[in-house]
């Protein structure tokens, strides 16, 4: 499904990435754990395309394509989803607006006709029950006075309504307690499919208990020094990546 | 000098104006005539009219409506001339009688609309007054509106701008509101006219204790415009809300002017101008709390802020505070600037194309504005004309039957 | 709060001495033939006298402008002597020698003129009236290659440089006033600081009006090479005297490649008394260029004198990535007005400007602050923010703000926030609760509202700064 090799990547002229290489297979789920600062989140922007990080090296081959020249709402039409760690308020934009654009955009990249305005409020009511997302919040602008629990269900929420192939869950554990982090997991099981694949970064094993990752990689210093089973998230939950940094 | 065809025209045609006229209109035409003819148009250089070039504005050689009103009597509107009441005090009264704009009005205009509503009466429906500018020549239209409220009164006024015909309109128009103690007016603007179409708008507002005033004037489509507010709080424990809205592209220029003035203790006035400038639409807004000596406890904001979407967009802003009070509250803030980077990438990610996403900024850059409006139904249809507007799907106004 | 008013004890001016010396004041008016006498009396050369005869004759073809929010009384230009020296006998006896009158005059003002008493670090250059009294450490400066002189000096010893800037920035025909000081400047500094020099020590003018019946008319001019660097300091005072006493200077700032110049200003000419009677009438352009890439401007001002304040240091952000500042304190107290702000004009890309202003208004002072970003059509990235507080002491003052934005670009972002409020009765309480007495509690008030600005100026001045601010509003609090 994905495959990154020898990404280098930027921002403000600061070398972040300095040559990942990473080979994610359909229905494969990777978890990406790291330090701060190590390059999780700057991983996840570039393979979004976010514009504020430059690509100097490398290539990002999605389902058979280089998208490295393709924009962020190509990428995202193809298929592919950010959950964002810190999700942006954009005050005025009601969340219906907003998803009924996105739903649209994505129709009619797959060359589907858009949902009239029943059928869009009949997805949004179905699809928010997924996360338990109180009614309130879809009608109010997006993310704008939301609680961190809040926002993350409803980044969990876009992604039931968006369908995406290949997902990135950038530390949407943090700031959850116990039970919002269990709505938020079994809801991505529920939606996931058996082709879906994921990275998920985080920096606890807690969400890895629910989403059961294949492969876990560990990123430090913009490298991935060590990629191993599901054993290895469970070796730096309980030691943490001391034994890694001093390398 | 052109105002010369102003001044001729009206020396020729001032007994047929005389005629169809009323004599509360007529007694003040030679006073105006007056001033009209000592200042001329205003220059760039008054302070006021620095954004504005009238006198190119009103160069062209318009024909002027000399015909009365043709609107019919309802339960609040009538044509001054059939007044119940003695309209004396209040004509013409508040209007800035130095301002050569409004002299020109008040030199011309023929009939003038009386919007009345009686001592304790709220005006259950909103009244809805619809100018559709139409005809086979450049003309030019003096509009006179007087909008008395009495004590205790209460009334939402719509006011909307169309234009059927493309030749060049000139509208000039002057709305006096005289609001008693505690009478509550909602008065909306709404222009939806086309690029040829020119449009003066004075309005002056002079506010009694405990009322409530909330002028709203959204600009949504047009040629040159110049809106100016003035506000007289002479009653304590009044509020004044001026907000306004300006989605301007291609060559369209749209000046706001407000003056609150603040004349006794304890009044709250707010502001919020919004403008979205795209292609090479130029916006001005410059707006003036004045807080007189003594009145104290005022609080007062202002804000004015602008999203330029190119290089050709040119907004100039001026908020002012003119303050002679020690126990306020006043700021303002002005913003220019442009879509927030973050939450277009937010977007995209979620698969919106930047267009659809910058659109969908812009519109919620303007719903502050809109969301404002207490009147359900038109907030709901403004979100509807807007959405239209920013999308270029709005070249003739909407709903309207006769376009 | 007017309980409080009366607590207060009117401080005098403290600067109001006059100085007994023998000084060589022209008649009074103005003519073609006085500005010819200024430039013979200054031995100028032709292209300096052809200046300033253009400047004159542009001077009367221009209107005192009206469009400041200030009353101004009515000036007769015929009325006032254009040049006054008070070192003319002591010329007479030796070039070198300075009158001791004069001497004890700038050591009364703090401004001590022997090398060996200044204080550390600050080279001065002294202009009483009409002509540089004295300029201190040139010497040591010169070793640098800087040239820190009067401007009468400047023409004499470096006519091109000074040829080469003078007008530049601030040309004659920009302003009446500026026609005006153009036709008939005396005496002023001139700085210019070499490719690559950071200037050692910081750079002082102090000026000085003595002379009965006369204005002045500095003019300064500071040239700051290609990554070189100034701090320079600008203080004045005046005697007491019941006539207005005009002041119509200009300064003008070129700032090349990665240069830095920081201009502060204290400025406590005489106010006036308590009813407005006298005072100086301060009419001031002053401009800088940042004519370089990355280079740097700082306006600093602390304006507590003058009965009339016009004055707005501007800056032109013309070189890509220069950045400027402004950052005022205007105290208005008694019958003083002031209308004072700043120009940021952006030209080139990249350019950032920060405004800080503070205006404070007591008595029945009036106090306007009036500013104009403008970002042209070119200023790709441009930035501003700006903010102007005011604050009122007392129910008779007033406290306005003109901000003026023309914004001509979609890359720029203008931030402009203002408030206006009144010192907050709960501070005044809190303050006297721990046992600080009302004077204090107010200048201690004051002097954090304007402690951001206050914090730009150089050590020595902030501490005095602080005190002028105490000082100005003793009498006015309500």
């Amino acid at each position: 499904m994905l495959e990154i090799r020898n990404l280098h990547a930027s921002i403000n002229g600061k070398e972040i990435l300095k040559g990942i290489n990473l080979t994610i297979n359909d229905g494969e789920i990777h978890a990406v754990m790291g330090t701060n600062g190590a390059g999780k989140s700057t991983l996840s922007n570039v393979i979004v395309g976010n514009p504020a990080y430059e690509v100097t090296e490398g290539e990002i081959i999605f389902n058979g394509q280089d998208i490295l020249e393709m924009s962020t709402e190509e990428r995202a039409n193809a298929g592919i989803f950010l959950s964002f760690q810190h999700p942006v308020e954009i005050p005025g934009v009601s969340m219906t607006n907003f998803m009924r654009a996105a739903v649209n955009a994505r129709y009619k990249a797959q060359g589907r006709e858009p949902l009239s305005a029943g059928d869009f409020l009949k997805l949004m009511r179905e699809k928010r029950k997924i996360v338990e997302l109180d009614n309130k919040l879809t009608s109010r602008s997006v993310n704008e006075g939301f609680s961190g629990g809040e926002k993350k269900r409803n980044e969990i929420f876009q992604m039931a309504m968006l369908e995406p192939t290949f997902c990135i869950l950038d530390e949407t554990d943090s700031g959850l307690d116990v039970d919002a982090l269990r709505i938020v997991a079994e809801g991505f099981n529920k939606l996931r499919k058996p082709e879906t694949s994921a990275i998920v970064i985080t920096h606890y094993q807690r969400l890895l208990d629910y989403l059961k990752p294949d492969v876990v990689h560990i990123l430090i210093d913009g490298r991935i020094i060590k990629t191993g089973g599901p054993e290895l998230a469970l070796e730096i939950d309980g030691k943490g990546f001391a034994d890694y940094v001093a390398q | 000098m052109k105002n010369n065809q102003y001044i001729d025209f009206y020396t020729q045609v001032r007994d047929t104006i005389a005629q169809r006229s009323c004599t509360l209109m007529n007694a003040h035409r030679e006073e105006v005539l007056r001033v009209f003819s000592e200042q001329g148009f205003p220059s760039k250089k008054v302070e006021r009219y620095k954004y504005t070039d009238v006198a190119q504005d009103f160069a062209p050689d318009y024909g002027i409506q000399l015909s009365a009103s043709a609107a019919e009597r309802t339960e609040f509107c009538c044509s001054v001339r059939e007044a119940d009441i003695d309209l004396t005090p209040y004509y013409n009264n508040i209007a800035d009688r130095q301002d050569s704009i409004v002299a020109l009005n008040t030199m011309l205009a023929v009939d003038a609309l009386l919007i009345h509503v009686p001592r304790n009466i709220r005006a259950k429906h909103p009244i809805q007054i619809n100018n559709v500018l139409k005809g086979k020549q450049d003309t030019m239209v003096n509009r006179r509106i007087l909008v008395i409220m009495e004590e205790g009164s209460q009334a939402d006024i719509i006011i909307t701008d169309h234009a059927v015909d493309h030749q060049q309109f000139l509208t000039n128009q002057v709305i006096e509101v005289h609001c008693a103690d505690n009478s509550h007016l909602n008065l909306y603007e709404i222009e939806e006219t086309n690029l040829m179409c020119t449009r003066y708008s004075n309005v002056f507002i002079r506010e009694g204790r405990d009322c409530s005033v909330r002028h709203t004037v959204l600009t949504l489509f047009n040629g040159h415009t110049r809106n100016a507010c003035r506000v007289e709080m002479t009653g304590e424990n009044s509020e004044a809300i001026l907000n306004g809205c300006v989605i301007a592209d291609k060559m369209q220029r749209v000046d706001n002017n407000t003056v609150i003035r603040h004349m006794v203790p304890n009044c709250q006035s707010r502001e919020l101008y919004k403008y979205v400038l795209d292609d090479s639409a130029v916006g001005a807004f410059a707006g003036m709390i004045l807080v007189d000596k003594g009145a104290q406890k005022t609080s007062s904001s202002m804000t004015n802020a602008n999203l330029c979407s190119t290089r050709q967009a040119r907004m100039f802003t001026q908020p002012m505070l003119e303050i002679y009070a020690d126990d306020v509250k006043c700021s303002h803030g002005s913003t220019v600037g442009q879509m927030n980077d973050q939450a277009l990438f937010y977007m995209r990610q979620r698969g919106i194309s930047l267009s659809e996403a910058r659109l969908l900024l812009k519109s919620a850059f303007i719903t502050e504005v809109i969301d404002s409006i207490p009147l359900e139904a038109l907030r709901d249809r403004l979100h509807l004309i807007v959405d239209k507007r920013m999308r270029g799907e709005l070249s003739k106004c909407e709903g309207c039957k006769l376009c | 709060m007017e309980d409080i008013t009366r607590e207060f004890v009117n401080k005098d001016y403290e600067y109001g001495f006059h100085t007994d010396v023998h000084t060589e004041i022209i008649e009074k008016g103005l003519n073609e033939d006085v500005v010819r006498l200024i430039s013979e009396k200054k031995g100028e050369p032709d292209w300096l006298l052809e200046f300033r005869l253009q400047a004159f004759r542009n001077w009367q073809t221009q209107k005192q402008p009206s469009w400041a929010h200030l009353d101004m009384p009515q000036i007769d230009y015929q009325d006032i002597s254009y040049y006054a020296d008070p070192t003319a006998s002591a010329k007479k006896d030796g070039p070198k020698e300075i009158d001791p009158e004069l001497m004890k005059t700038f050591d009364k003002l703090g401004i001590p003129l022997e090398e060996r008493m200044a204080l550390a670090g600050v080279a001065v250059d002294a202009v009483m009236d009409s002509v540089s009294v004295k300029t201190t450490f040139q010497e040591k400066l010169k070793e640098k290659g800087i040239i820190f002189c009067s401007i009468s000096e400047a023409v004499k010893n470096h006519p091109d440089l000074v040829r080469e800037y003078l007008g530049t920035v601030v040309p004659y025909r920009d302003n009446y006033f500026a026609a005006l000081n153009s036709a008939v400047f005396s005496d002023g500094s001139f700085v210019y600081i070499p490719k690559g020099v950071r200037c050692p020590m910081e750079l002082s003018t102090y000026f000085r009006i003595n002379a009965m019946g006369t204005g002045q008319f500095e003019r300064t001019l500071i040239v700051c090479d290609d990554d070189a660097y100034v701090s320079y300091l600008e203080g004045c005072t005046a005697p007491m005297r019941d006539e207005n006493q005009l002041h119509a200077a200009i300064v003008e700032i070129v700032v090349k490649d990665r240069a830095e110049v920081k201009y502060s200003t204290v400025q406590n000419w005489y106010p006036g008394d308590k009813d407005g009677k006298g005072g100086v009438l301060n009419l001031v352009t002053k401009r800088g260029h940042l004519r370089g890439v990355d280079s740097r401007l700082s306006w600093t001002q602390v304006e507590t004198g003058s009965a009339i304040t016009w004055k707005y240091p501007s800056c032109i952000l013309s070189g890509d990535g220069s950045q400027a500042e402004f950052y005022s304190v205007a105290v208005t107290n008694n019958h003083q007005q002031a209308d004072t702000g700043t120009k940021m004009i952006h030209i080139g890309r990249n350019t950032k400007s920060t405004i800080i202003s503070k205006g404070i208004s007591a008595g029945k002072s009036q106090n306007s602050y009036r500013g104009l970003v403008k970002v042209g059509a070119n200023a790709e990235g441009a930035r501003n923010y700006s903010s102007c507080d005011s604050l009122l002491l007392g129910s008779s003052c007033g406290a306005h703000t003109f901000p003026y934005m023309d914004i001509h670009n979609d890359t720029a972002i203008v931030e402009h926030e203002a408030t206006t409020s009144k010192i907050s009765e709960e501070q005044l309480f809190y303050c006297q609760q721990r046992g600080i007495s009302t004077e204090d509690a107010v200048s201690l008030i004051v002097n954090g509202y304007a402690k951001d600005v206050i914090n730009k100026l150089p050590m020595e001045f902030a501490v005095e700064a602080q005190k002028l601010l105490g000082v100005s509003l003793e009498g006015s609090v309500g």
